[in-house]
């Protein structure tokens, strides 16, 4: 699915946001949140209020973990591996919701609005394509 | 009936009224085709489309991105009104266009992409929030004839 030239952009749009990982990541939820109201069902135990500490945390956790596929683009299986156990069997967030891209909809949105005209149409592909390579890797096992 | 409150109402126009429609229209039509490839398959007469850059200079995907994104101005135009104002494009698509629904969402996730990159920081999360109600009820409208 991801080119090697894909892998590349990747990894250059992420080095961009290597600075301010615990910002792009609890933006990216807050926005989630906002524009898709079913995705706070997942967390009813979260203040979900503007700047609260524990979508801070979350965003921050979200993040590292994409930042860990970033790294390891060429076997995302085995890297998200466990994250995959744990949205099958302890999460279970409605796989569906993987492919309807919230999560990637709202990353790519921050990600525009950071980089403006930098978020080149190729890398809004690329960026596209591999989030919705982890979303089929957190998928993987649910049945 | 989508209910629009006066917040979403001003979300919407203040956006509009600063958008070039033939740019972000066109911009956002390129985006479908680069990154959603097999939506290429409903322009086999465009010409060349066969790389990024191909895709952003072609003419004829300049001229349909503006009309695209002027259909929508329409919509913005007739919020409480959207099934009737699309009902003849909801059967074109349908009818002779065979277009998969599907597709109207991509487009319109897109759009939201190329309007977050050209406000910045101004596209708020509430007015991303706002947005995505409007495509999502866009693409409702549009699929709205379909059978």
């Amino acid at each position: 699915m991801l080119t090697a030239e894909d892998k590349k952009l990747v990894q250059q749009v992420w080095e961009k946001v290597s600075g301010h990982q615990e910002d792009v990541g609890a933006e990216t939820l807050e926005r989630m949140f906002a524009a898709y109201p079913q995705t706070k069902t997942y967390f009813p135990h979260f203040d979900l209020h503007h700047g609260s500490d524990q979508i801070r945390g979350h965003g921050k956790k979200v993040v590292a973990a994409l930042s860990n596929a970033v790294k390891n683009l060429d076997n995302l299986s085995q890297a998200l591996s466990e994250l995959s156990n744990l949205h099958a069997y302890n999460l279970r967030v409605d796989p569906s919701r993987f492919s309807s891209q919230l999560l990637s909809q709202c990353l790519q949105v921050v990600l525009a609005v950071h980089l403006g005209k930098d978020y080149t149409p190729e890398i809004h592909s690329a960026v596209d394509k591999f989030m919705s390579a982890v979303a089929a890797v957190l998928a993987e096992k649910y049945r | 009936m989508v209910h629009w409150s006066a917040e979403e109402k001003q979300l919407i126009s203040s956006v509009w009224g600063k958008v070039n429609v033939e740019e972000c229209g066109a911009e956002a039509l390129a985006r479908l085709l680069i990154v959603y490839p097999w939506t290429q398959r409903f322009f086999d007469n465009f010409g060349n489309l066969s790389s990024p850059t191909a895709i952003i200079g072609n003419p004829k995907v300049r001229a349909h991105g503006k009309k695209v994104l002027t259909s929508f101005g329409e919509a913005i135009k007739n919020l409480e009104n959207l099934k009737a104002t699309y009902s003849k494009l909801s059967e074109l698509h349908c009818d002779k266009l065979h277009v998969d629904p599907e597709n109207f969402r991509l487009l319109g996730d897109i759009l939201i992409i190329v309007l977050s990159a050209h406000f910045g920081k101004d596209f708020t999360p509430s007015c991303q929030a706002t947005w995505q109600k409007l495509v999502g009820v866009v693409a409702h409208a549009l699929a709205h004839k379909y059978h």
